[in-house]
């Protein structure tokens, strides 16, 4: 679904993350490091994937980002301007320019309130407009805009009387009312029907070159962000494990733990074989495997884990010298990579590759 | 599908044939179920695909009778032949003494969401004991014993059997319930959309151990999802439902390879591959029907790219797709074939967008 644009303006980002870091206190003494020192920009008309599992930390950078969640350190950055939230209507404003979407349309929007009241009130709180007919119309507008027409008559509708589909459209109107210039969704998809989720997919990125928004696309779905992204950040136990360009990313994926994700999506093509042979299983210890407090957080699972990399976070490292090396790689921009053995990890990908290329052959 | 013979030994374990239940209603009945015909052989998975409220999860359910009202079956038959039964029986005419006996020990169900399908108060032991104390006669000994090797059956250490369900990961509820299921060695096991919550890693991980299982312990599968990816590469026969009615069966190499119904066409390009090139991906625009009008002909029609003034009548019958070398591969179009190419205009989403005059945009 990306276009001729790869990454939206060039130059400065819409809305940058310096060094963010969270930490939750569970009880006396114990720290959740949800957030681990993750840096990375959003920009004007490009789409940015946030990918990881469940407890990740996916959610709690959106909401770092938001406002919602002040950092334990680091900061941000919105048109280059530090952003301040220390009071009232500054924190206003930071929610006019960044707004999220929330991934359950069916927990998200109040029961007991129609559509219009969903609306006009945060075209009333960030857009200033306040006579009757300026409000109505603009609800019009973003329901238009949202494609849930006819609009008057979607806007009498209370949450129930809508498809999950059409909740969510009403999300993303409610999110776009502020007029933000960030749009962060929050698997946005997810809950709904795999058959509406790429309608709902083409309608954000209708939205996002329209109004030229800077759009972070939280999911755990990798195969759903090489399509509707053009860079993807892959997070694991908090930390940023791997980021670069969507295809390259995807197709040939540098640091085991993406690796390992992109090998554990299903794959329609391959009509049972890896199910029934058990191949992704390795790698993979039994029970469960916690993040490491200290060295890589992935050495735990990873096969290729040693000393260093228990001692030591490797940190994001340069994958291209390394990765030019492989077959039909053209040069990208700038990927980068947390892991010590970036060379023996594209080894592993290549024999990886190699063997479901001979299995498919087999078929 | 529904019409072989009865002998001992072969045929499916289970024949769902004409099977239709409807959820009385005041505004209307909604027709949840209609006229499904569907086999599961022995050892076999079987997937049965569809969006939420097509169906599938009422058909399972209806199946082994654990619907209250107002669901309301209101026709078919059920039949059910286990290795351990001498006779096919039929479902929907036992008692409820019988039912108990057949329920768990011959067929049992993983339901959806292990969070909610676990009760918190109770350890995992307790809990794999009380499914093992209601459905098999055994001393309290037999009965621990059994609680740990089925434990070890799904990879769970059996440190692990004094924990609460709060204290297990997504994975790991999951797969005490898959133990609990397979607690009286059923012949059935009729899984709900088993790993929907989980992770794509933790999916894929508890999908292989499926596997396996079924491969030792020689259950059948019944797999419910509206995932039609992962069936693709999971199912052996994949059942595609729509709107209550089955719209197209088939080996899932016949639906990857040779989807007749629009439909099921439609799903196929609805979800990004990560594997091989990227396709043109169009989704299915429109939303299913409300189940409460009684409708004639294709349910499907008003999403139909392929749809004619003939489809509000068609009766929808599976009849075998002509074009396939496999009996089996049936459809209820009858007009569609797999190599029908699309009419006109393609309905990708990036044409989509282009067709869209560009509207007002209020922000500037």
């Amino acid at each position: 679904m990306t276009d001729d644009t790869p990454l939206g303006d060039s130059g400065s980002p819409a809305l940058e993350a310096i060094s963010l870091t969270k930490n939750f206190r569970l009880g006396p003494g114990q720290l959740i490091h949800a957030v681990r020192d993750v840096s990375f920009g959003l920009y004007s008309g490009a789409v940015i994937a946030l990918v990881g599992e469940s407890g990740s930390g996916k959610s709690t950078v959106a909401r770092l980002l938001a406002g919602q969640e002040r950092p334990t350190s680091g900061s941000i950055k919105l048109g280059g301007k530090p952003v301040d939230l220390s009071t009232r209507k500054a924190f206003r404003q930071h929610k006019s320019d960044v707004q999220m979407v929330f991934q359950d349309p069916f927990a998200s929007l109040n029961p007991v309130h129609t559509v219009r009241y969903h609306l006009s009130r945060p075209v009333r709180l960030h857009q200033g407009k306040h006579s009757a007919t300026d409000v109505a119309g603009e609800v019009d507008a973003l329901l238009g805009q949202v494609r849930l027409t006819p609009a008057e008559q979607f806007a009498a509708k209370y949450p129930h009387e809508l498809s999950g589909g059409q909740r969510q459209r009403v999300s993303f109107a409610r999110a776009l009312a502020a007029r933000p210039t960030v749009l962060l969704a929050d698997e946005p998809v997810s809950m709904l029907d795999v058959s509406i989720r790429l309608e709902m997919l083409g309608l954000l990125d209708d939205l996002r070159k329209r109004l030229r928004l800077a759009l972070l696309y939280i999911t755990h779905d990798i195969a759903s962000a090489r399509y509707f992204a053009d860079e993807v950040l892959v997070m694991y136990a908090g930390q940023i494990v791997e980021q670069g360009p969507a295809e390259p990313l995807t197709q040939q994926p540098a640091h085991p733990y993406t690796q390992l994700l992109v090998a554990s999506a299903p794959d329609p093509d391959n009509l049972g074989s890896t199910l029934r042979t058990g191949a992704v299983r390795a790698g993979r210890p039994a029970g469960s495997a916690g993040a490491a407090s200290q060295g890589c957080p992935f050495s735990p699972r990873c096969p290729l884990a040693d000393d260093l990399c228990r001692a030591e976070n490797p940190g994001l490292q340069p994958v291209d010298p390394v990765l030019s090396a492989g077959p039909g790689h053209t040069a990208s921009t700038a990927r980068s990579a947390a892991c010590w053995h970036l060379p023996e990890a594209a080894a592993m990908q290549e024999a990886a590759a190699r063997a479901s290329r001979k299995q498919e052959s087999e078929v | 599908m529904s019409s072989q013979n009865w002998s001992a030994g072969s045929g499916p374990v289970l024949d769902i044939s004409d099977l239709s239940i409807v959820y009385a209603a005041e505004a209307g009945d909604v027709r949840a179920v209609s006229k499904v015909s569907l086999a599961l052989n022995a050892g076999e998975v079987v997937g049965l695909v569809g969006e939420s409220g097509s169906g599938k999860s009422t058909l399972a359910y209806g199946a082994c009778r654990l619907l209250r009202s107002p669901a309301l079956i209101t026709g078919g038959a059920v039949r059910y032949q286990g290795r351990r039964a001498a006779e096919p029986t039929d479902i929907l005419r036992l008692h409820a003494d019988e039912l108990r006996q057949l329920r768990w020990r011959e067929i049992a169900i993983v339901f959806q969401s292990a969070m909610n399908a676990l009760n918190p108060v109770l350890n995992v032991k307790d809990q794999i004991l009380d499914a093992v104390n209601a459905h098999l006669r055994m001393s309290k000994a037999e009965a621990l014993d059994k609680t740990s090797t089925l434990l070890d059956l799904v990879g769970i250490p059996r440190s692990r059997l004094r924990s609460y369900p709060h204290e297990l990961s997504g994975g790991m509820r999951q797969r005490i319930m898959i133990a609990m299921a397979l607690a009286a060695d059923p012949e059935i096991v009729i899984m709900d959309e088993p790993t929907t919550a989980l992770d794509v890693v933790v999916q894929r991980d508890i999908l292989a151990q499926i596997v396996e299982l079924k491969e030792r312990l020689g259950f059948s599968i019944l797999f419910i999802t509206h995932d039609l990816s992962l069936l693709l590469e999971m199912a052996d026969r994949i059942a595609v439902m729509y709107a209550g009615q089955l719209l197209e069966v088939g080996t899932a190499a016949e639906i990857k390879r040779e989807p007749a119904h629009p439909y099921t066409r439609g799903l196929l390009r609805s979800f990004p591959s990560l594997h091989g090139p990227r396709r043109d991906l169009a989704g299915i625009p429109g939303s299913p029907p409300d189940l409460r009008m009684a409708t004639a002909g294709c349910p499907f029609l008003p999403r139909c790219q392929f749809g004619t003034a003939a489809c509000e009548r068609i009766d929808m019958t599976l009849a075998k797709v002509a074009s396939s070398a496999d009996p089996a591969h049936v459809t209820a179009c009858p007009f569609v074939l797999p190599d029908t190419p699309e009419p006109g205009k393609t309905h990708s989403a990036a044409a989509d967008f282009a067709e869209q005059p560009d509207r007002e945009v209020s922000s500037a």
